[in-house]
């Protein structure tokens, strides 16, 4: 992802007045993007080394206890679930199946989002017609009901269905989009010069198009990732995951069941939903960061506000 | 009008692949849904004869030994003059078409009004954030919505309760659609209670569904306001709240429109884990009742219904682009 993102920042930064550095520059430089950045980095290093950040009193999350629906205290930081597990432990363990599921997925539904989209853009007449159509009808077909009928008569989903159903579900908003950008490209000058010199179709969809398009495509990706996150964690609380996983959502399926609320333990009911929240913030920040970084269109105009308004 | 055409016939199609997709769904998943049947209805010790299970499956539009394409066509009528079977989860035997009459008018009433106030507050906030782009509102406004947005529906659902409805005395109560003591009725006590039992489940909806539209609508008001038409409008001395509404506004607005028809399956999602957590008995409640009793004629009937729901949407959302943009009308 970030050689196709740091290939298409070259156009952009001669374009405008961009600061030598390039991306990584204009990344530090954008608030949204930091905090964005550091909350995904932070969330990464939980899921790759989780036992450096739970006492080793802790480490295995799936520990049976003898103190079961403990409030937070100094043995158990976020107090502990019905089997008396500890509640921290599990989250911090919970991170790398979210981040899996959000990664895989995203990044899933956003390339046959590219290929759908923009293939039906460039082709043009029955193909468009033809793919427009489906693009559409995913589009509108309620996905998460979808998944649920689908997680009903599969039986409890294991991950790789989990998976494999996001991305089904989770390409048409991109493709739609895609769609849009690359029709509004067709007819720019730049795209007629490229003909005119005789060059490929494929060349012209890889080198021309897509590299306009990647601000778009990145934002994809966060959305996607973004939805995958909200959406796995949805069914997985409602029940439909592995309930012997680890993950955030399963932790609030646990909750719940145990009347985590009703028993005064709102840290072991809210915290996974927090984690959860919080990934989706740093997909969500650093979705709009990209979106103001990338997009030259939406840069003059800030500049032009700024001086007028000092 | 070839537009108008158009879209009928996507509202018909996608209709069709959604009962199609219910059709093939449960025929295509590991584990038949006559065993599922055999042993929901067998769960409390009684003995199902074949007799009973085929009449059950019959309801149900599923007959083993009959040809799969006679069966399809068979379905489809019944799906499309509502003969939409009988429920075989918690509630045997009721047909769904009453079931579903029951909840729909909660669910109608709750998710309709509050998605409706989200698009219509988000749309104006964003496009005052837009216009007064690196101002003091845009400063505030993106950041905390997008913070908002990417909040998980249940999430903030448990975060309101624990906040107003736990404890020995509630502000708000946590579930059900109405104080079970009282009885339907147009009265000012029943009318009260049911706004309260509305209010933190409405809450949650408007809170995560608002961030979406308002960053949504300042995106595309960026976007528009760098067009060229707005330049030359701001060059002739047009007033800025012409220019703001009626210039870049309703421009950016109809995506926006678009945008509000097609995210109305992720607020049903988000409806069902809200209804879920609030225990309130609309669609979204029943959806997951039928899940977890393996109710496949309600199941179905819910899917196709809420399909339904979302295709009217588009399509009335569909005709409203056509009134405001005369490009839509020309394209056909």
């Amino acid at each position: 992802m970030s050689a196709v993102v740091a290939g298409a920042s070259a156009p952009v930064a001669s374009a405008t007045r961009r600061p030598r550095g390039g991306l990584f520059r204009a990344i530090l430089r954008n608030r949204k993007a930091v905090v964005g950045a550091v909350l995904l980095f932070l969330f990464i290093l939980l899921a790759a080394f989780p036992g450096l950040f739970v006492p080793g009193a802790h480490h295995d999350p799936q520990a049976i206890g003898d103190l079961p629906l403990q409030k937070p205290s100094g043995a158990h930081w976020l107090g502990t679930t019905g089997l008396g597990q500890d509640v921290y432990a599990q989250l911090i363990y919970s991170t790398r199946e979210s981040l899996v599921i959000a990664v895989v997925a995203g990044l899933g539904a956003t390339i046959l989002s590219v290929i759908i989209g923009v293939s039906a853009a460039y082709l043009g007449g029955f193909a468009d017609d033809g793919l427009s159509m489906l693009t559409d009808i995913f589009l509108v077909l309620p996905t998460f009901p979808l998944i649920i009928v689908l997680a009903t008569y599969a039986g409890k989903g294991n991950l790789t269905v989990i998976i494999i159903v996001l991305i089904l579900t989770g390409w048409s908003y991109g493709a739609r989009q895609m769609r849009a950008q690359a029709m509004s490209l067709r007819n720019r000058d730049f795209l007629e010069s490229a003909r005119v010199r005789g060059e490929r179709r494929s060349y012209i969809i890889v080198v021309e198009v897509l590299p306009t398009m990647i601000s778009l495509i990145v934002a994809n990706f966060l959305g996607a990732a973004l939805y995958s996150v909200l959406t796995a964690a949805g069914l997985q609380f409602l029940g439909l995951g592995d309930p012997s996983s680890l993950s955030w959502g399963t932790m609030l399926y646990w909750a719940q069941n145990q009347g985590a609320l009703v028993n005064g333990l709102p840290a072991w009911a809210l915290s996974p939903g927090l984690a959860v929240a919080l990934l989706g913030v740093s997909f969500a920040l650093l979705n709009y960061a990209f979106d103001e970084i990338s997009n030259p269109a939406l840069r003059p105009v800030r500049r032009r506000r700024a001086r007028s308004a000092s | 009008m070839r537009y108008l055409i158009r879209r009928l016939g996507f509202f018909v199609l996608t209709l069709w692949a959604a009962m199609t997709l219910n059709f093939f769904i449960p025929r295509m998943m590991p584990g038949s849904p006559e065993e599922a049947l055999r042993q929901r209805l067998s769960k409390g010790g009684a003995v199902v004869t074949p007799e009973q299970l085929r009449t059950v499956l019959a309801e149900f539009g599923f007959d083993p030994g009959q040809n799969l394409m006679l069966q399809y066509v068979e379905y489809l009528r019944s799906m499309v003059t509502g003969h939409w079977g009988v429920s075989i989860g918690s509630s045997l035997g009721s047909p769904v078409t009453t079931l579903i009459g029951d909840a729909l008018p909660w669910t109608l009433g709750l998710v309709g009004i509050s998605t409706v106030l989200a698009f219509v507050l988000g749309t104006l906030i964003g496009t005052v954030a837009g216009w007064r782009r690196g101002g003091l509102i845009d400063g505030i406004v993106p950041p905390v919505f997008i913070v908002t947005s990417a909040l998980p529906y249940f999430w903030v659902a448990l975060l309101l309760i624990s906040l107003f409805a736990i404890g020995s005395d509630p502000i708000l109560p946590n579930d059900f659609n109405y104080d079970q003591g009282l009885t339907p009725a147009f009265t000012g006590e029943f009318v009260w209670s049911v706004i309260k039992h509305g209010i933190l489940p409405a809450a949650t909806i408007l809170i995560t569904a608002v961030g979406g539209w308002i960053l949504t609508m300042r995106n595309n008001m960026v976007t528009t306001l760098a067009e060229d038409y707005v330049r030359m409008a701001r060059a002739k001395g047009i007033p800025g709240r012409k220019i703001m509404f009626g210039y870049a506004g309703r421009n950016a607005f109809l995506p926006n429109l678009s945008g509000f028809a097609m995210s109305l399956g992720f607020v049903i999602s988000g409806t069902i884990l809200v209804e879920y957590v609030f225990n309130y008995p609309g669609l979204g409640y029943m959806f997951y009742n039928a899940t977890v009793s393996t109710d496949y004629p309600l199941l179905q009937a819910l899917f196709l219904l809420v399909t339904l729901a979302v295709l009217i949407c588009v399509l009335l959302c569909d005709f409203a682009v056509f009134l405001l943009d005369p490009r839509a009308r020309t394209k056909g």
